[in-house]
């Protein structure tokens, strides 16, 4: 399959302070690439990094990151806005927060949409319905007439989802996905993530803490620690057959249920 | 028979507001925790857990029922004797660092309830620097402030914070849900090594939502859904039979 997204040896500074040291990786359409790390291991940044949400103090001091033979930070302000959305898509740690919570989910989402195509209202509602329906609400009419927060925690990060996925981009960059929910919604929202891959054949760079989740979805795993890159390869190997001592550390530490 | 160290009889909380019905957030629900156990109480966000918990530390008032720690009744108790209760039973919460005052070293936080006990400061200086060790720190964690140690080691002065007076019950609400799973092992070993030290003369009732969690860790384990206790036994008996369907639902989310 065509590479769709290629890191290469990128460092990543905030104020001088390097949070990402040469990392390189490519992921390939329709492929799910997990990345996994403790807390302030960079694995957030390096997504930032793609979609220009590093804020004023980060920067990308080295390499390149490619996407379809563009370098990403080597955009404009105006480009990347052309891409963000249409073509990389972002779904965010807290998707209820990152709606306004004085508009319906449907005026929000219509808003996206404009700011990229000419659209009739009509058309995106059956649009949107349309999708909805497919990532499992089965009234999407009043999802569409809620506010955020007359949803709940799962169905809200399942409208980040909706959100992210309305404008069908190739590349869906998710940032702890699952981490604030229950594990009955998580495992909800894992199934949606892959109908997506399956229905759309999205690529997705998935980056969380739960081992759980990527051994669920991830087809590659990238495991970093302070920046770096540890252990880079193919899931199955990765969790039961690491190379790397930290990799095993961490795989260790996660509480297995015994079900026998 | 051995007595429980904490008995919760019929506890019930119930949240009324206007123009809405009633909403039973914890509903009649009794257990008994015995001297040097560890018990687990699992269940999904808005389960009741916190709420439970929140009553039993009598930061809430329970609107039905009765709380019994080590054979006292402290259900209705308040000023002096409710500060009396907190020499038996103390907590470790779920964000090290905001359970720090920020403007007072770890030291501070941990040699307060030594100092209110009447201890010297020379003594609560030695006592801190043995709880600090004894949490797998070293003795100048005392003079750190709660931003300037990382999640981990901030959860390991929590702890110690919480045994310095000695209590007879610890309770942990989601105590390593915040942390890294690397360092969330670490911390349910070093829980572990406490329990084994201290054998009957601590006991625990560890708030989690894992559930493979509470299988390495706890004897006993009790499932809340919607304000009820839904089942209880062996972590392993209730993962292998479980009998309801909230159980099951459970069981089979995990990946």
């Amino acid at each position: 399959m065509a590479e769709i997204l290629k890191y290469e040896h990128v460092d990543i500074t905030y104020n001088g302070f390097k949070a990402v040291k040469d990392v390189s990786f490519t992921v390939s359409e329709g492929e799910i690439l997990g990345i996994v790390g403790e807390s302030g291991s960079g694995k957030s940044t390096l997504i930032k990094a793609a979609m220009g949400l590093l804020g004023p103090a980060g920067l990308v001091t080295r390499g390149d990151i490619w996407y379809k033979g563009k370098n990403l930070p080597d955009l404009s302000e105006n480009e990347i806005r052309k891409l963000n959305g249409p073509e990389l898509g972002m779904i965010f740690q807290s998707a209820g927060s990152s709606f306004c919570p004085i508009r319906t989910v449907g005026a929000q989402l219509y808003e996206s949409m404009t700011e990229h195509e000419q659209i009739s209202k009509a058309e995106f509602r059956a649009r949107a319905l349309e999708l909805l329906r497919k990532i499992g609400f089965e009234n999407g009419q009043r999802i569409l007439d809620a506010y955020p927060f007359e949803l709940s925690g799962g169905m809200q990060q399942r409208v980040g989802i909706a959100a992210a996925m309305l404008l069908n981009p190739s590349v869906l960059m998710a940032d702890e996905p699952t981490s604030a929910l229950d594990v009955s919604v998580q495992k909800q929202v894992v199934e949606e993530m892959l109908l997506v891959r399956k229905s759309f054949g999205t690529t997705i760079v998935l980056v969380t803490h739960n081992i759980g989740v990527i051994g669920a979805m991830a087809d590659k795993v990238l495991v970093m620690k302070n920046g770096e890159t540890v252990e880079y390869g193919e899931t199955k190997q990765v969790l039961n057959n690491a190379k790397e001592e930290y990799t095993r550390t961490l795989m260790s530490a996660v509480p297995k249920l015994r079900r026998t | 028979m051995e007595q429980p160290i904490l008995k919760v009889d019929n506890l019930t909380k119930i949240f009324t507001r206007k123009g809405q019905p009633d909403f039973a957030a914890v509903d009649h629900i009794s257990f008994d925790l015995m001297p040097g156990e560890c018990l687990g109480l699992i269940g999904e966000s808005g389960s009741g857990k916190s709420t439970t918990v929140n009553m039993i530390t009598r930061l809430l008032d329970p609107t039905e029922g009765k709380i019994v720690l080590d054979g006292d009744d402290i259900t209705g108790i308040s000023g002096r004797e409710l500060r009396k209760v907190y020499a038996k039973m103390q907590m470790v919460f779920q964000t090290p660092t905001d359970s720090f005052d920020p403007r007072c070293t770890l030291g501070d936080g941990i040699g307060e309830s030594l100092r209110n006990n009447g201890r010297s400061r020379a003594e609560t200086k030695a006592e801190v620097a043995r709880l600090l060790e004894q949490c797998g720190l070293t003795a100048e964690f005392a003079s750190r402030y709660p931003h300037q140690v990382s999640g981990g080691q901030c959860q390991r002065a929590a702890i110690a914070r919480a045994l310095a007076v000695g209590p007879k019950l610890l309770i942990c609400d989601e105590a390593t849900s915040a942390l890294d799973v690397t360092i969330q092992k670490e911390i349910i070993a070093l829980l572990n090594e406490l329990r084994r030290n201290h054998g009957s003369e601590l006991s625990i009732l560890f708030i989690c939502h894992d559930i493979a969690l509470v299988q390495q860790f706890c004897d006993r384990v009790l499932v809340m859904y919607k304000g009820r206790i839904v089942e209880k036994g062996k972590p392993d008996d209730v993962i292998r039979n479980p009998r309801n369907d909230y159980t099951k639902r459970l069981i089979e989310s995990i990946l």
